[in-house]
């Protein structure tokens, strides 16, 4: 049985740009993760990546159509389902800074969902904000920090470490590293794909980088224009098929440079 | 844009800045030199905070509060410059994320036409440039646009937009600070593409800024690689990816063509 799942989901949102009216941002849109599993989400800005991750954590409503948790709608959730669901689902967005109290400090930040979700204080919490700390290669002494004291990247981790502190089945990263230098990108990865091997966590990586989805996942869905136009399995001699997967395979930057005429 | 008589060389001679951190000085950028050419790409590249954007934003005096530039000078085809009199005038800059570089409540056109008025240009050629450049990075329907707000555009115009600012300012040089970081793949390589052909065929000098060695890989034709405020290695783009000689370099380049299965590190 897939752990988290969109059924015909669509959403539009009415109050568009300068009042333009409606916008479908999602058209109908299907896609199921099982348990351990590794789903690349492709596409471009603007697509509606970001819609289905908010509705997929369920931050927002489907227009029509329903996102299903082990089986069951959201829509029918109580209270205990959804503290279960918060522990369960977590996601990280693009933006760190905006994602923070910037009052807060990391120790304070890390240890919210140690004491909502799993109900951990004191010295136990301390114990596990180092230990997250670590696993995303930040100091122990980040702890005391505020986040303006940090560097995007940095802060990123913060986040990154606040969502593994719920200890979630399932991980949404909304181009969740797509603003860390390379190496982090990797080590990140790296970190994830120990967690999947350990504890079958799942992930929906949100990207537009076709090269780190190719490295860690084992589907890759494209999206297009609010609809799934593709989905192709991961391995071997990986190609795209539909012309937004063409056209976003094309755009990859070349491994090394090549010979170019020079100018004067 | 340019003619024969526009400067060739940009020069950068080794460039310091500190800060104070609880009463100490701290050395940010030390002793940096970089060579800025007419028609080419110089990239400076190394790790997040070693240094890079605040090179380019100390050689032209527009460092952030709290950091100053305690060493070096900037020099035009050999005539060192006030860095003040050559920002905006021989040298433009683009930023990372567009988005925060434009005023949210002005249109395009208010925003184009408050450089050339700032630089004296007569009025009556002032929409004329602007329109031009606007043409030569790659914007179409320019009457629509030059009425749009920055909220109504999205993240890859606004990045054109500020190509087209740069452009229409006349200056010979551009400095980019990851120009590409936030826009999607394949506006990405439409922005590259688009620098590329105005390095080639209007003889722009470009110094850019960068952290990603696929970006440098499809633009760069020279390479500097910074690490803890120093350049530890210049070459050209060839010679970096297939002998490079420092290990930081090295680890650059590991990280990068980890990425694409089949290829590894000469």
């Amino acid at each position: 049985m897939s752990l988290l799942a969109a059924r015909g989901a669509s959403r539009i949102y009415r109050n568009g740009p300068a009042g333009r009216g409606g916008a479908t941002a999602l058209d109908q849109v299907s896609l199921d993760i099982a348990p351990g599993e590794c789903v690349a989400l492709l596409g471009r800005s603007g697509c509606g990546k970001s819609t289905l991750a908010r509705l997929l954590a369920g931050l927002e409503r489907p227009d029509a159509g329903e996102v299903r948790f082990a089986g069951r709608s959201l829509s029918t959730f109580g209270r205990a389902d959804w503290r279960a669901f918060r522990c369960a689902v977590q996601l990280v967005f693009q933006d760190p800074v905006s994602a923070v109290n910037p009052r807060e400090t990391v120790g304070q930040i890390i240890a919210e969902p140690l004491r909502h979700l799993r109900g951990l204080t004191g010295v136990a919490a301390t114990g596990q904000i180092q230990a997250l700390l670590r696993a995303v290669d930040l100091p122990a002494d980040a702890m005391g920090r505020l986040p303006q004291q940090l560097s995007g990247g940095q802060l990123q981790r913060v986040c990154i470490a606040r969502a593994l502190a719920a200890q979630p089945q399932l991980l949404i990263l909304d181009e969740a590293v797509s603003n860390l230098d390379l190496h982090l990108q990797i080590q990140m990865l790296d970190l994830f794909a120990r967690l999947k091997r350990d504890r079958d966590v799942s992930y929906l990586f949100i990207t537009h980088d076709l090269r780190l989805a190719e490295r860690f996942c084992d589907r890759v869905l494209v999206m297009c224009d609010g609809r799934l136009v593709e989905e192709t399995r991961v391995g071997g001699a990986f190609a795209l098929t539909s012309p937004e997967g063409r056209a976003l395979q094309d755009a990859i930057l070349p491994a090394m440079p090549f010979r170019r005429a020079r100018a004067g | 844009m340019t003619s024969s008589q526009s400067p060739r060389r940009l020069v950068i001679r080794n460039l310091g800045v500190e800060t104070t951190r609880h009463g100490v000085a701290v050395t940010l950028v030390d002793d940096v030199s970089l060579d800025v050419r007419a028609g080419e790409t110089l990239a400076l590249v190394g790790a997040s905070g070693c240094g890079k954007s605040l090179t380019c934003a100390a050689s032209l005096d527009a460092a952030p509060p709290g950091v100053r530039r305690t060493t070096g000078s900037i020099a035009i085809d050999g005539v060192e410059q006030a860095p003040a009199d050559i920002r905006g005038r021989l040298v433009a800059t683009i930023l990372q994320n567009p988005r925060s570089a434009f005023n949210p409540v002005r249109t395009m056109r208010q925003h184009a036409m408050e450089g050339p008025a700032a630089r004296g240009a007569p009025a009556a050629s002032r929409e004329q440039r602007v329109r031009a450049a606007m043409a030569d990075a790659g914007l179409e329907d320019v009457d629509r646009i030059l009425d749009l707000h920055p909220f109504e555009m999205s993240g890859g115009m606004l990045q054109r937009m500020m190509i087209a600012l740069a452009l229409a300012s006349g200056a010979p040089f551009l400095f980019a600070d990851e120009p590409t970081t936030d826009l999607d793949l394949i506006v990405q390589r439409d922005i590259l593409n688009l620098l590329l052909r105005l390095t080639r065929r209007q003889g722009l000098g470009v110094l850019l800024v960068t952290h990603d060695m696929g970006v440098v890989a499809a633009l760069a034709d020279r390479v500097a690689v910074m690490d803890a405020g120093r350049i530890i290695e210049t070459a050209r783009v060839m010679d970096i990816f297939n002998r490079p000689t420092h290990p930081v370099t090295r680890n650059l380049l590991d990280a990068h063509l980890s990425l694409y299965p089949g290829r590894s590190a000469a």
